[in-house]
């Protein structure tokens, strides 16, 4: 089911959680809503759930208006980031809610086998007679997610479903999560502020700040290509520099790298810490380091330039570097923003 | 020995005990004395005379209405308090425990006044042929106004806490507001109101100051059976005063151990394997 928002607005009191959101989801997709808390992702999935319902605006099924279908009707499957279970009932009985309570009536046998397949699709088989409190988050996660799906939503959207398991638990669902995406086709948006989580997961990443949406596109587009500053310190670590550009070129402090077509003046200028090197001549940055942290993938280095930036970097695990030495930071990428 | 974190227990423990065998075991223990000196012919002639068992009828009548009525308000009183902010919430939160704080005559004779045949309440009642006070419908009224604050009271905490997802999840399962509140919310809710149904019914049973004042303590019909141990005790028949009370001790215990079991049952789901 295609999903569009067209100039949504959500206001609570006075303020505006939601500015002239426009969003279309195409059918099949997996879209993450990404932003920092605040900037209103969850407050446009609860509406597209119809659990807020929009001041302004529209939001369409397919052709259909469903901006003022209540929640029951609307055929969402919501997965809520506490996962929402009812602790009283089993996980076949929670699995099964949906379907008891649904107005078109099943059979007491199709409802079981449904259960069964549902618990086989999420891995749980056998954990039917188990009570929420007895089962662990990731496992909960799921049977919410079974849940969902038992009543053949037309659309999946899920709060910040991993939000409240440890990593490990985290990068294994997230991978999951795509499989049964995969295999069933279900157009599907979830809310994350966690980058990794929607750049891991997404076919598409839409970035939100202060209610409205300041880029979207694919994982690759929005990482290659960010728009603003914004999205670059947002989508991870980067180190910022005070630049000036001159005829197409963005000088900072004894490095220069080409700026596009940004016109000449004062811009700020991001690099990854895997866009920096470290060398002992030069040419580049003039910087001290300040402290070294030992990872197992490598070394980062965390330096302070003679103009009081600091600047973070990985190098190689086999070079020699320590606390004090004195040498050049260069720039092999950078993305330039006017100021 | 497992070393506790808060020092004392041996001492803690000892106090406790000491004051909950002084204070509640001995006075039980020497009713229980008292009511076994009697023989157990006389045990029974005394607890199953007409007078003794129309008590119980009306008492156990009337408690059980005052709890269904208490139930029903109280419920819907603990509902509004957690779900709604209105203008005077504070107070009206405040005035469900004016039935704890007001001393028991005080609340019997404003209840008499209000519902005597010349009272506000009474005079209207009286032109659709209802009369409250001197009847067992009195007796119920001062039960039910002594009683409401324990089912709004163990219902409402749990009302607050109980996770407004959930019932959002049930909403965008399909499930009507009569489904959800009967599925979702109410057996959330039963192990507190079995708790709050329990101490009231109890408290209601007995129940002594507020009532005798609006009952009319006709002997047969409006006399309940707190009152008739007090009259026994008048007659200085310590004796029959006990057995009659051994009654009310020993319907207290069973129905708490009712309601406990019902209560395991009802949070059986919060067991881990």
């Amino acid at each position: 089911m295609k999903i569009r928002l067209d100039r949504v607005v959500k206001t609570f009191n006075t303020f505006r959680a939601v500015k002239d959101v426009s969003l279309d989801i195409e059918s099949g997709e997996l879209v993450a809503l990404l932003g920092p808390s605040g900037s209103g992702k969850t407050t446009i999935l609860r509406m597209v759930a119809g659990l807020e319902y929009a001041d302004g605006g529209h939001i369409y099924f397919g052709e259909q208006d469903a901006t003022d279908i209540p929640v029951r009707d609307r055929g969402v499957g919501f997965v809520f980031q506490h996962y929402a279970l009812f602790p009283h009932m089993t996980v076949a009985e929670n699995i099964a809610f949906g379907m008891k309570v649904s107005k078109v009536k099943r059979e007491k046998a199709e409802i079981a086998s449904r259960v069964e397949d549902l618990l086989r699709l999420v891995r749980l088989e056998g954990l039917g007679g188990r009570f929420p409190a007895q089962i662990s988050g990731g496992q909960r996660q799921r049977v919410a997610l079974a849940r969902a799906l038992a009543v053949d939503p037309k659309v999946l959207l899920l709060d910040e479903p991993f939000g409240a398991l440890d990593a490990n638990v985290r990068r294994d669902l997230r991978r999951w999560l795509r499989e049964i995406h995969d295999e069933l086709g279900i157009t599907t948006l979830f809310v994350t502020h966690d980058q990794e989580e929607a750049l891991d997961l997404a076919d598409r990443v839409v970035i939100l700040n202060e209610g409205q949406i300041v880029q979207q596109g694919t994982p690759e587009q929005v990482c290659r290509d960010p728009k603003s500053a914004f999205v670059t310190r947002f989508l991870g670590d980067a180190n910022r520099l005070s630049a000036e550009v001159r005829g197409g070129i963005a000088y900072a402090g004894g490095a220069s790298i080409a700026a596009g077509d940004l016109a000449d003046g004062a811009a700020e200028l991001y690099a990854r810490p895997g866009d920096l090197s470290w060398s002992q001549e030069g040419p580049g940055i003039a910087a001290s380091i300040t402290r070294v942290l030992d990872r197992p993938g490598g070394r980062r280095v965390i330096t302070i330039t003679t103009d009081g930036d600091h600047l973070e970097f990985d190098v190689e695990p086999e070079l020699s570097v320590r606390a004090g030495q004195q040498g050049y930071v260069s720039l092999r990428r950078a993305q330039v923003f006017a100021v | 020995m497992k070393r506790n974190v808060l020092p004392g227990l041996p001492l803690s423990l000892g106090v406790t005990l000491f004051y909950v065998g002084l204070i509640v075991v001995l006075p039980l223990a020497a009713l229980a004395f008292k009511a076994a000196s009697l023989g157990p012919s006389d045990y029974w002639a005394i607890i199953s005379s007409p007078r003794a068992v129309a008590s119980y009828r009306v008492t156990v009548l009337c408690a059980l209405g005052a709890t269904v009525f208490n139930l029903v308000f109280g419920l819907a009183l603990a509902w509004v308090l957690t779900r709604y902010r209105f203008p005077g919430w504070r107070f009206v939160d405040a005035m469900v425990d004016l039935p704890f704080a007001l001393p028991t005559a005080v609340a019997g004779i404003s209840l008499t006044a209000l519902f005597a045949s010349n009272g506000w309440f009474g005079s209207v009642l009286a032109d659709f042929g209802i009369k409250v006070a001197y009847t067992p419908l009195g007796i119920m009224v001062a039960m039910a106004f002594t009683s409401l604050p324990f089912i709004v009271r163990t219902v409402q905490p749990v009302l607050e806490d109980l996770d407004p997802a959930l019932e959002e999840a049930a909403q965008s399962l399909g499930g009507s507001d009569w489904t959800i509140f009967r599925k979702v919310i109410l057996p959330l809710l039963t192990p507190a109101i079995l708790a709050g149904l329990s101490l009231s019914f109890a408290r209601s049973l007995g129940e002594f100051g507020a009532i005798i004042f609006i009952a009319g303590n006709q002997p047969m019909s409006t006399e309940i059976t707190a009152l008739l141990v007090f009259i026994r005790l008048e007659e200085y028949d310590y004796q029959a005063a006990a057995a009659i009370a051994s009654v009310l001790l020993i319907t207290a215990f069973v129905m708490l151990a009712v309601t406990n079991i019902l209560q395991a049952r009802a949070l059986r789901y919060t067991v881990r394997s």
